[in-house]
């Protein structure tokens, strides 16, 4: 199209050029100008691959699943709850996914609860509760469709306290140390991890206080079994399955994100329902 | 004689279609790499098995194994170029008025199945067009709905807590992966029919989908 701009070039006048050439010249433009951008694909994916890794993933990767998350707990309210099922709905076989953090040798009666306060300015609060005084809390019980990451879902039968009495009860969770005065008193996390540090978690504290966030000490009625986490678990209906710790040991509550299993080997962190 | 018919495809669709290309490949991919995590689906009659999704040998060729957090990272972060692109090409079918060659009217069902017909070559005639034929208005409205139908699907199963009544909406949770499953196996044969057609149509229809334009050549008589 330059030649327009230069009329006594005659030879490559556009109305001098036949149908054929003019086919053939728009054609080759538009084929490489297409081509050239399906290197792109190719580029992103050889960046990608070169890209320096946080937590097993690409950091775009992760800062976009962070953008995710962002927009996730926007929506995220302690209205929005799981549905539920009546009890006859309820698996009679739970099914048993996974033992990270639960080898060796363990004993549920000398079983302690371990509750701390990382605070990075104040004094650090730590003190022990048994079975006994999280079973004297209001006890609930909850049918709900229990979803593995995997995929798999199945509808089971928990009972428990919530984890919003256990922190109102022992005036954890607070900066405060009380009943929470403002939103902005809230630790942003609580982290949980068992006995023996194997498997830990960390969730957001809004996450933690939902309704329907359970600590179980029951399973289809019965005492939890050692498989699903005796004497005391977590039941979150707002996250995967990987974030129902079993066999709870320590209980911890900081504004910096604590350590996650699974988040350490590729996943979102948040992995919110 | 040719003619050069500018504007057959507009630049905007030629893009939205294009770069859908690349980016529905990773949406399928990386959804293998979560499908087999936990990869039930089957279709059976009676006690045989007639398709399973998928056997062995197709996982181990495509390297599709313990995948899932990289599967999942690829899929909900490729999520959003594949909606924004797919509104976007919603957006501009609306305004533009493309709309009008691509949206199936009253007897697009009737003359889709006479199109059919032709394509099989049990019918001589095949019903007069504008820019496409009633079996392609159908074929490429659809392939919007189903794209709706992936969004929807998708969200019900990434929020099904806080998205609760999306998932209702779809039959529940597993029901919801279920669809959002053979969507994606609908893709599939959409495109197997898609490429079959595009080379059975020939080079001036492919390259028309990348320059815009088409040409009509009057040398030959025209086949009708």
């Amino acid at each position: 199209m330059e030649s327009l701009n230069n009329p006594d070039d005659q030879s490559s006048k556009p109305e001098e050029l036949t149908i054929d050439q003019q086919i053939r010249r728009r054609t080759i433009k538009a084929f490489a100008l297409f081509g050239a951008a399906s290197l792109v694909p190719f580029g992103v994916w050889t960046w990608l691959r070169a890209e320096p890794k946080a937590n097993g993933l690409p950091k775009t990767f992760r800062a976009v699943l962070g953008g995710n998350e962002a927009i996730a707990n926007l929506f995220l309210s302690h209205r929005h709850l799981a549905p539920t099922f009546p009890i006859s709905e309820a698996a009679k076989q739970v099914r048993v996914n996974g033992s990270d953090g639960m080898r060796g040798a363990f004993d549920p009666l000398t079983w302690q609860l371990k509750v701390e306060q990382l605070a990075a300015d104040g004094p650090k609060r730590e003190f022990t509760l048994l079975l006994e005084d999280i079973k004297a809390l209001p006890k609930y019980e909850q049918v709900f469709e229990f979803k593995c990451i995997e995929g798999w879902s199945q509808v089971q039968h928990w009972g428990g306290a919530r984890f919003s009495d256990f922190v109102e009860k022992y005036g954890v969770g607070t900066r405060s140390g009380q009943s929470a005065v403002s939103a902005d008193d809230w630790y942003k996390y609580v982290g949980m991890e068992t006995p023996n540090g194997g498997y830990y978690v960390g969730i957001d504290m809004e996450s933690a206080l939902h309704p329907q966030t359970l600590l179980a000490y029951e399973m289809n009625g019965q005492p939890l079994t050692n498989p699903h986490g005796a004497p005391l678990r977590l039941i979150i209906p707002v996250k995967y399955g990987v974030k129902n710790l079993k066999r709870i040991g320590r209980i911890f509550f900081t504004d910096n994100r604590p350590r996650d299993f699974w988040h350490e080997r590729g996943y979102d962190y948040s992995v919110g329902l | 004689m040719k003619r050069i018919v500018e504007n057959k495809h507009p630049l905007a669709i030629r893009w939205f279609h294009w770069i859908n290309f690349p980016v529905l490949a990773v949406m399928i991919w990386s959804g293998l790499l979560i499908y087999w995590a936990y990869h039930p689906y089957k279709i059976q009659v009676g006690d045989t098995v007639l398709v399973r999704f998928f056997p062995d040998w197709f996982f181990n060729a495509l390297k599709l194994r313990k995948r899932l957090a990289e599967g999942m990272s690829w899929h909900f972060v490729f999520m959003w170029v594949f909606t924004i692109n797919g509104l976007l090409y919603v957006a501009y079918t609306w305004i533009s008025g493309e709309w009008r060659y691509l949206v199936p009217d009253r007897d697009s069902f009737k003359e889709a199945w006479l199109v059919l017909l032709h394509d099989l070559g049990i019918r001589k005639m095949a019903p007069l067009q504008t820019k496409y034929n009633a079996a392609q208005k159908i074929a490429y409205s659809a392939i919007i709905v189903m794209g709706i139908g992936s969004l929807l699907t998708g969200l019900a199963i990434y929020k099904p807590t806080q998205f609760w009544w999306v998932t209702w909406l779809f039959g529940g949770y597993q029901l919801a992966r279920i669809i959002h499953f053979a969507l994606t196996i609908g893709y599939v044969l959409f495109f197997v029919v898609h490429i079959a057609q595009v080379i059975r149509a020939g080079w001036n229809n492919f390259q028309s989908m990348v320059t815009g334009f088409d040409v009509i050549d009057y040398g030959k008589p025209k086949q009708p």
